[in-house]
């Protein structure tokens, strides 16, 4: 691949990961629904989870599975990729997922118990 | 006001960690040098000792193998907070909010798909140690197959008994072949199953024993979550 380009791809992935977290906090910290503060916070997961597979790339490298193919035509096991980050976000979306589904549990709760998803109008919740 | 604090605070933590992350670089091999990787060894004892062909699973199953019962285990609490944080009376439940009936076409078509979404799911946990999924794939495609069913019918109803059943039968697997070890190897999780050839499906000793179980772990885990979810009605009644 050109090297030029892969300079732009460096700064592209790590960027958009780093601004898809940042979306997903801004919505936590600032929407009022109870609704958008628990998709941000899911949207906060999936930015981490792009930046640590990101960081277990490397240049040329294939995926880490030892296919007929690869075994034939390359020797090294260095020509993979890490595959630590991958089982590391494998981990990481379930617990991601444990955390959506008690919260959302616990806005279902709160909306039974108020009648509102809007935390202006649950006033122990304001901050 | 408020929003122009948090952007400014956004912006701060943004700046941060996007410089960090530019300064190890994409694709760059970012070890120390000299040092050998961490990943190397994994890699050379996924292929020898353990012949398994997918080194997430050989990873997230045997070196990790721990860890991933802990991970099972916030799953199964998941769920177990969502049953008691929605708890109704008996007589409440059971009768589901519906907007509008599904058609014809998506009640033939869903029971036509049903058992061909169960096959893929268990298709992608069988075959975990061989190619890219593994048991927390499958599973969630399993319970995909679920969703589905529950969408097209509205009384189509799944057992919480069968459900907790095979939840627990699969959490013991997954404990009972760890204990196993400690007869045979001497620590828990150990690998005690003959290794066998590569790229085969009998191959991996107790990788494979162990990712079935958390398949099914995992589809009947999502399951109960889904049809806990669908079953709350939407009206403020409680």
């Amino acid at each position: 691949m050109d090297s030029t380009l892969f300079s732009y791809l460096d700064y592209a992935v790590y960027g958009t990961a780093v601004i898809v977290m940042l979306i997903g906090f801004y919505g936590a910290m600032v929407k009022k629904s109870l609704l958008k503060i628990v998709i941000g916070l899911s949207v906060i997961d999936s930015g981490l989870n792009l930046l640590i597979v990101a960081i277990g790339y490397y240049k040329g490298g294939t995926a880490p599975i030892f296919s007929q193919g690869f075994l034939e035509n390359f020797k090294s096991v260095s020509k993979m990729t890490d595959p630590v980050p991958q089982a590391l976000v494998l981990t990481a979306i379930v617990i991601g997922f444990g955390v959506t589904a008690v919260a959302l549990a616990l806005v279902i709760r709160l909306y039974r118990h108020h009648g509102t998803l809007n935390i202006d109008e649950i006033k122990n919740l304001k901050w | 006001m408020k929003k122009v604090l948090v952007i400014l605070l956004l912006a701060v933590l943004g700046y941060y960690t996007a410089v960090t992350f530019f300064d190890i670089g994409f694709g760059q091999p970012h070890f120390v040098a000299g040092v050998k990787p961490v990943k190397d060894i994994y890699l050379a004892k996924t292929v020898k000792p353990l012949t398994v062909s997918n080194a997430v699973t050989s990873i997230v199953v045997n070196f990790r193998g721990f860890d991933t019962l802990g991970e099972v285990t916030v799953l199964f609490l998941a769920v177990t907070v969502l049953g008691s944080v929605l708890y109704k009376k008996r007589h409440a439940v059971g009768e589901r909010s519906v907007l509008f009936n599904a058609s014809s076409i998506v009640t033939a078509g869903s029971k036509l798909l049903f058992p061909a979404i169960i096959l893929l799911g268990a298709y992608v946990f069988i075959h975990g140690h061989l190619s890219p999924g593994g048991g927390f794939q499958g599973g969630v495609i399993i319970a995909t197959g679920f969703l589905l069913m529950l969408l097209a019918y509205e009384n189509y109803s799944v057992s919480h008994t069968a459900l907790s059943i095979v939840e627990s039968l699969a959490g013991i697997t997954f404990a009972g072949v760890g204990l196993l070890g400690f007869m045979h190897g001497g620590t828990f999780l150990q690998n005690f199953l003959p290794a066998g050839v590569l790229n085969n499906l009998f191959s991996g000793g107790i990788i494979p024993i162990i990712y079935i179980a958390v398949g099914f772990k995992v589809a009947a885990e999502l399951t109960g979550v889904i049809y806990t979810v669908l079953n709350e009605k939407g009206e403020s009644n409680g």
